[in-house]
């Protein structure tokens, strides 16, 4: 019996889906499984890992309260700062720039991730560092200064890092932007604050969002940034995980913690998308 | 270059390999070769002898490339360079900031390395755990046991059995900016009372429990490797107290020395000599209350894909034209006294490197179970995340 097209489309469905599927089962589904197991185990005696059924790993929990609490506070933080220099890079590129040299304009943001962030990150660390702008500022009489190694050197890295991918969504939302709206908007006498306020704003809000979500569930995982410019002494959940892997060797704990900065990043993005999807759905507009 | 330390010696391993590739390239006669390093006689020796001759590290393939797992500021870069004249293997280099992180990394699984720098501490465990192998003495013909000081070689072998080759000993100490910091510094208790104070923001600490915990235990006037839950406590309390005053927790210490960011740290012999070699300023100082002395391995892990290599580096680094090379570079004191032989004065009679046995007594070599005791490993991670 031949298929019906019906059936081809679903196959053909099927079969385009897999490899990410499989993918995702096999480097996701898997390793989180393996994790949540992990949870309820005991470190063994020179490290490591050994089977047991415990809460104690959950009930330790406490003990990392000041890393979950940096990273809660700092990833919104660094989201918020770089949405605030992102956005109007973006409006600039999407809305104010000569289309000729958009494309060029476009591309110089992405041209920072040739080079690895760890590079980067390193560069900062000159920079801020005694022989950087404190030796600059001590020559204006500005003496001791030090950037280096403090929350605000870890934000900067943060907005440095992040940039381009809070610029790339907003940009995308805001260059789809109908302009007839804005003429429209101008004509019934709307200032342009209130035009951007009322039309523009809320039309590139998708996009704001994107932005968002992405460089915050990036931060909550973020590792090098603090380990570099915070010396240590700026401590991200991520901080804690790799030394709960890498140096005291506590796989159960470093799961148990893991397992739940997971299970909080979704339950606060799916409020987070939830309420801001809400907002910007009931402002959509179609003109057509 | 200076030339002293070749004095009298025959041949060197790089005029050894120019000769090699001048032969190979056929710029000079097989006779000429022979003749010039030596190996004519020494292969007419050494073919009485069936079995020594075979025994060169160089007869395996060596492979391309290798990995070494080893220290912040450790070796001579020209080390690795020259033997990667001499094999054809370039040396990878990963650098750790604790013995803990290594041992995790090789727990893990799938390091790749060929050849890592454990402490002296670690080495029974590595063994209990099955993560390094007995090492074959006949491929490391450059090594003698006869020129090597006990006391800081004996944990290399466990029950009579070589694992690990000794690289260098040392003593863990305070550098501190004498340009920046004025109150004298003489103990590991005025250690961290001044990094609370005049080095407000200035004082560095190790990313390592042993050093870190210890030298905090040796302030409140505990021993060094102490595991008692008491003690560890106020150890706690005191390192938690300093943190906030703390200018990073890192045990790659010489960046934030050398920019003066950082005024006051944690300090190996090795990175003491070197800073102070650089800035005279910066003083290299042993706590009067105590502190601990080390010997850093060389050990092949179990699980390296090229273990050739491993050992023809090894067996590299042992020969003492070799090692006394990275001795200079490196600024840690030798514990083989054929290398010592060779050293300059200037090197042998630096009180950093090689300071008086007085100093020394106090010191206290670390002690297997710091490594895997839960206790300690998880006071430094909640000081970390404090």
């Amino acid at each position: 019996m031949p298929m019906t097209t019906d059936r081809k489309r679903q196959l053909l469905t099927a079969a385009l889906v897999a490899p990410a599927g499989l993918w995702l089962f096999v480097f996701l589904v898997l390793p989180f499984m393996a994790m949540v197991v992990f949870s309820f185990g005991e470190r063994a005696p020179e490290g490591g890992y050994q089977p047991a059924f415990t809460f104690a790993q959950f009930a330790n929990l406490p003990s990392r309260a000041a890393a979950f609490w940096n990273t809660m506070m700092i990833a919104p933080a660094g989201a918020l700062l770089c949405l605030i220099v992102a956005y109007p890079v973006a409006y600039y590129l999407a809305v104010k720039s000569n289309p000729k040299y958009r494309l060029m304009l476009v591309s110089l943001v992405v041209v920072p991730f040739w080079t690895s962030l760890l590079v980067r990150t390193y560069a900062w660390m000159y920079i801020l560092g005694s022989r950087g702008i404190p030796n600059l500022l001590s020559m204006i009489g500005i003496e001791d200064v030090r950037l280096l190694n403090t929350p605000g050197a870890v934000l900067l890295g943060i907005v440095y890092g992040y940039l381009p991918l809070m610029i790339m969504p907003i940009y995308v939302s805001l260059e789809k932007l109908d302009r007839r709206l804005l003429e429209a908007s101008a004509d019934l006498g709307a200032r342009p604050v209130s035009t951007f306020f009322s039309i523009t704003l809320p039309l590139s809000l998708p996009g704001v969002m994107t932005g968002v979500a992405l460089v915050t569930i990036l931060l909550l995982g973020e590792y090098l940034i603090p380990q570099l410019l915070g010396g240590g002494k700026v401590f991200f959940i991520g901080n804690a995980l790799v030394d709960l892997f890498l140096q005291s060797r506590n796989w159960p704990f470093g799961s148990a913690i893991a397992v739940t900065l997971v299970v909080v990043v979704v339950i606060v993005l799916t409020v987070a998308m939830r309420i801001a999807w809400k907002v910007s759905g009931s402002r959509q507009v179609d003109l057509v | 270059m200076t030339k002293w330390y070749r004095e009298n010696a025959p041949i060197t391993a790089e005029n050894l390999t120019d000769e090699w590739m001048r032969l190979k390239r056929g710029s000079v006669t097989r006779r000429h070769f022979l003749g010039v390093t030596g190996l004519g006689l020494a292969a007419a020796v050494l073919a009485r002898q069936p079995g020594v001759f075979n025994a060169t590290a160089y007869a395996e393939d060596l492979g391309k490339t290798m990995s070494l797992a080893t220290w912040p500021n450790y070796h001579d870069p020209a080390s690795f360079e020259a033997f990667t004249a001499a094999t054809g293997v370039a040396v990878e280099v990963n650098v750790f900031g604790s013995n803990e992180e290594m041992l995790a990394k090789l727990q893990a699984g799938g390091t790749g390395w060929d050849l890592f720098v454990p402490t002296n501490y670690t080495i029974s465990t590595y063994v209990k755990l099955g993560l390094i192998d007995p090492l074959d003495m006949a491929k490391l013909p450059a090594f003698s046991q006869a020129s090597q000081s006990a006391r800081f070689t004996s944990e290399g072998a466990i029950d009579g059995t070589t694992y690990a080759l000794p690289k260098n000993w040392g003593t863990t100490g305070m550098a501190v900016n004498t340009s920046k910091i004025k109150t004298k510094i003489a103990s590991w208790k005025d250690f961290f009372e001044v990094a609370m104070t005049e080095a407000d923001g200035r004082a560095m600490v190790h990313d390592y429990q042993l050093t870190t915990i210890g030298s905090a235990l040796v302030s409140l006037g505990y021993s060094f490797n102490s595991i008692k839950p008491e003690e560890l406590a106020k150890a706690e309390e005191l390192l938690i107290k300093v943190k906030p005053h703390l200018y990073g927790i890192n045990s790659d210490y010489q960046p934030g020395m050398r920019a003066t960011d950082a005024w006051m740290t944690m300090c190996w012999t090795n990175d003491g000599a070197q800073l102070n070699r650089d800035m005279p300023e910066i003083a290299y100082i042993l706590g009067t209350d105590g502190g601990e002395i080390w010997t850093d391995f060389y050990a092949i892990p179990k699980s390296a894909a090229n273990k050739p290599a491993g050992y023809a580096l090894l067996d590299y680094l042992m020969t003492p034209e070799h090692a006394v090379k990275e001795h200079i570079a490196n600024g840690a004191p030798t514990t083989d006294s054929r290398v010592l032989a060779l050293l300059p004065a200037d090197v042998t009679s630096n009180k950093i490197v090689y300071p008086d046995e007085a100093s020394l007594t106090k010191l206290e070599f670390g002690a297997a179970v710091t490594l895997t005791d839960p206790a300690r490993a998880e006071l430094m991670a909640r000081f970390k995340s404090a």
